[in-house]
C-alpha cells in the first residue's frame, strides 16, 4: 500500500491562542475510506481545514501524494477536494455554472461531458439550469459534492456529509463513497453518526481536544475492545435469576424470558460453555441463542468519557 | 500562472454583472442625466464657461471619474466580500491558486464593470453637451488606469471589511468627500488662495486634474503630476494586497 497523505506533527493554534490541533501524526493510505469521530469542538474541521489550505498550520508538515501543502501547494491542492461541513454556496448561481467555476479554479478547462456525468452521478442533471437557492438543502449539499469533484481529486475530505440529511440521502451518500472508493479516491470523513464509520469506514479515527486519541482498523477496533454479548432466551420466563447462576454476573431481561450474558471477545476463556451447561443444571429450557456485538458507539463514548480530562 | 482560474473569477463575476445589465446600464445613464439638469443647466446657467470651456463640457470628466471611481471601490469590495460573507471563500482558499491570480480574477473584473459605466457615462454626456477630447490616448490610459486602482482599493476595503456598513463607509465617508471637493464641479483656480494650497494635498485633485487635461487640455496641475500620483497610488494598493495575502490577513485563519 502507499500513502497517499502523510500529516507529521501538525499544530494548529488560532489568533486567540487556542490551540486546536496539539500535533497529530496521521498518514492515509490510497483508496482507504478513513472516518474521523470525535465530540463538537474537537479539531476534526481545524485538520481538514488545514490540509486543504483553509488555515495556516502553526507547525508540522502535511504531503499529499508526495507533495508539501505549503512549499509545493499547486500541485498538492489540485489532488484535494473538500466538501465543508457548513452549506456555502452562491445561491443566484446556477448549478451547472457554479460545477464549471470549480473546474476552472482548479486549473481545468471545461469539459461538458465530464460536468455532466458528476451532475448525473449526483442526481442533479435535472436542476442543472436551476439556481443554488431553488434547490433543497440535500441538493446543496450535494452541488457541494460535485464542486469537490470538479477537478477529479485523489483524495477526497467530507467534513460531515451526512448531517441533518434523511435516511434516503444518507444511504445515498453512502452509495456515492462506495463508488468513489471503487474508482481509487481516498476518502477521509468526518461523522458524528457512528454507525456511519461502522457502515462505510476501512478505518476509524477518533480525536479529541485536539489529538488524534486512536487510528484504528474498523474491524481490529471492534474486535479488540469490543465486548460480546449472548442473550439466552429462555421457553418459560422466571422471576429471578437463580443462585447457581450467580458467578455469571447475569441479567435477566424485563419480560423475564432472557438472560444477557456479557464477555470479552480477547479473554482467554470466554466462559460460554460453562454458563450454558449451568444454565441447563439449573433446568432452564432455552428457547434461542443470540450473540450481539458491541458498536463503534460504545467503544467511542467509553474512549472519549473514559479518558481523564 | 493558473489562468483557467483567472478566467473562472473574472467570468464569474462578470455573471453576477450580466445579471443585472439593465440596472447596471440604466443607473449611470440616469444619474449622468439628473447631475445635467442640475448642475449643467441650473448651475451652469450662472457658471457658463471655465477658461474657454462650457461648465456642462467641463464638468463631464469630473462626472465619469466620480462614478468610476465609485463603482470601482463597490464593485470590488463586494466581489471579495461576498465569498466571506457566504463562507464560499473556502473553494478560493483551497484551491491551487495565488493571490496574484485572485487579485487579476476579481479586480481585472471590478475594472471592467467601472470601465463600462464610464464609457456609457461619455456617451450619454454627448447627448447633452459639446465634447473634445484633445488626448484620446491619455484620456484611455487614465480612465483605465482609474478603474483598476480604485479596484484594487476596493478589494482591499473587501477584504478589511467585517459587515455591510464598513463596506459602505470608506467610499462614503473618505472617497465621495475627497472627489467632491477635488474639482469635479469647479476648476481649483475659483477657490481663494489658501484652499488652492490645502486642495492640493487631495490625491483625487490630481486625478481629475490630469483627466480633464486629456479632454480640453485644462489642468489645475501639471500633467506629469498626475501621472505620478496615480501611479502612486496604484503602487500603494498592490503593496497592500501584497501584504495582505502574505499574512493572511482577514482571509486565513
Ligand atoms: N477561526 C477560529 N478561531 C478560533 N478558534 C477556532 C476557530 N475555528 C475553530 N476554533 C476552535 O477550535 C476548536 C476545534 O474546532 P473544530 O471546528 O475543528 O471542531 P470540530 O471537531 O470540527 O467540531 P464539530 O464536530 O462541532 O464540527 C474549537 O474549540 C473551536 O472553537
Ligand atoms: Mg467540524
Amino acid at each position: 500500500m502507499t500513502t497517499i497523505l502523510s500529516i507529521r506533527d501538525l499544530r494548529k493554534s488560532y489568533a486567540d491562542g487556542f490551540e486546536a490541533l496539539k500535533g497529530v501524526s496521521l498518514d492515509i493510505e490510497q483508496g482507504e475510506i478513513l472516518a474521523l469521530l470525535g465530540p463538537n469542538g474537537a479539531g476534526k474541521t481545524t485538520l481538514i481545514s488545514t490540509v486543504c489550505g483553509i488555515t495556516t498550520p502553526t507547525s508540522g508538515t502535511v504531503t499529499v501524494g508526495g507533495h508539501d501543502i505549503q512549499t509545493e501547494f499547486r500541485a498538492a491542492r489540485r489532488m484535494i477536494g473538500l466538501v465543508p461541513q457548513e452549506i456555502a454556496l452562491e445561491p443566484f448561481e446556477k448549478v451547472w455554472n457554479t460545477v464549471r467555476f470549480s473546474r476552472g479554479l482548479f486549473g481545468y478547462g471545461s469539459d461538458n461531458a465530464r460536468i455532466e456525468e458528476i451532475l448525473r452521478k449526483l442526481s442533479l442533471w435535472d436542476k442543472r439550469k436551476n439556481a443554488i437557492k431553488e434547490l433543497s438543502g440535500g441538493m446543496k449539499r450535494r452541488v457541494l459534492i460535485a464542486k469537490a469533484l470538479a477537478h477529479e481529486p485523489r483524495v477526497l475530505f467530507l467534513d460531515e456529509p451526512t448531517a441533518g440529511v434523511d435516511v434516503e440521502l444518507r444511504k445515498d451518500m453512502w452509495e456515492i463513497v462506495a463508488e468513489l472508493k471503487k474508482a481509487g479516491v481516498t476518502i477521509i470523513l468526518t461523522t458524528h453518526y457512528i454507525e456511519e464509520a461502522e457502515a462505510i469506514a476501512d478505518r476509524v479515527g477518533v480525536i479529541d481536544k485536539g489529538e488524534l486519541r486512536l487510528v484504528q482498523d474498523k474491524n481490529t477496533l471492534m474486535a479488540q475492545m469490543g465486548k460480546k454479548q449472548i442473550e439466552v432466551m429462555l421457553a418459560d420466563p422466571i422471576q429471578a435469576i437463580p443462585d447457581s447462576l450467580a458467578v455469571h454476573n447475569l441479567t435477566l431481561n424485563g419480560n423475564g424470558d432472557a438472560l444477557v450474558y456479557t464477555y470479552d471477545t480477547q479473554a482467554d476463556r470466554t466462559g460460554i460453555t460453562t454458563l450454558l451447561n449451568d444454565v441447563a443444571q439449573a433446568g432452564l429450557v432455552l428457547r434461542d441463542v443470540q450473540t450481539r456485538q458491541s458498536s463503534l458507539e460504545e467503544i467511542f463514548v467509553n474512549l472519549v468519557s473514559g479518558e481523564p480530562a | 500562472m493558473n489562468w483557467s482560474a483567472i478566467a473562472a473569477i473574472y467570468r464569474f463575476e462578470m455573471a453576477r454583472f450580466f445579471r443585472t445589465l439593465a440596472q447596471s446600464f440604466l443607473s449611470p445613464v440616469l444619474s449622468t442625466s439628473l447631475y445635467f439638469v442640475v448642475f449643467g443647466t441650473a448651475i451652469g446657467s450662472r457658471i457658463q464657461e471655465v477658461e474657454g470651456v462650457s461648465y456642462g463640457a467641463f464638468i463631464v470628466p469630473g462626472l465619469i471619474m466620480l462614478s468610476v471611481v465609485m463603482l470601482a471601490i463597490s464593485n470590488a469590495s463586494f466581489g471579495i466580500y461576498f465569498p466571506k460573507f457566504l463562507g464560499t471563500i473556502y473553494e478560493l482558499l483551497s484551491a491551487p491558486v495565488n493571490f496574484i491570480e485572485i487579485v487579476i480574477g476579481y479586480v481585472g473584473a471590478a475594472a471592467t464593470k467601472s470601465l463600462f459605466v464610464g464609457l456609457v457615462i461619455l456617451v450619454t454626456a454627448t447627448f447633452f453637451v459639446d465634447i473634445r477630447i484633445e488626448h484620446p490616448f491619455a484620456m484611455a490610459a487614465f480612465l483605465i488606469l482609474s478603474c483598476l486602482s480604485f479596484s484594487l482599493l476596493g478589494f482591499i476595503v473587501g477584504i478589511w471589511a467585517s459587515n455591510f456598513e464598513q463596506i459602505s463607509l470608506v467610499p462614503q465617508l473618505v472617497v465621495t468627500p475627497l472627489i467632491f471637493l477635488g474639482g469635479t464641479f469647479y476648476s481649483i483656480s475659483m477657490l481663494p488662495p489658501v484652499w488652492q494650497t490645502i486642495t492640493l494635498f487631495n490625491p483625487v485633485v490630481y486625478l481629475i486634474s490630469g483627466f480633464r487635461w486629456s479632454f480640453y487640455g485644462l489642468a489645475d496641475v501639471p500633467i506629469g503630476f498626475s501621472l505620478l500620483a496615480i501611479l502612486v497610488f496604484t503602487g500603494t494598493c498592490l503593496a497592500v494586497i501584497g501584504w495582505i495575502f502574505k499574512t493572511g490577513w482577514r482571509i486565513r485563519s
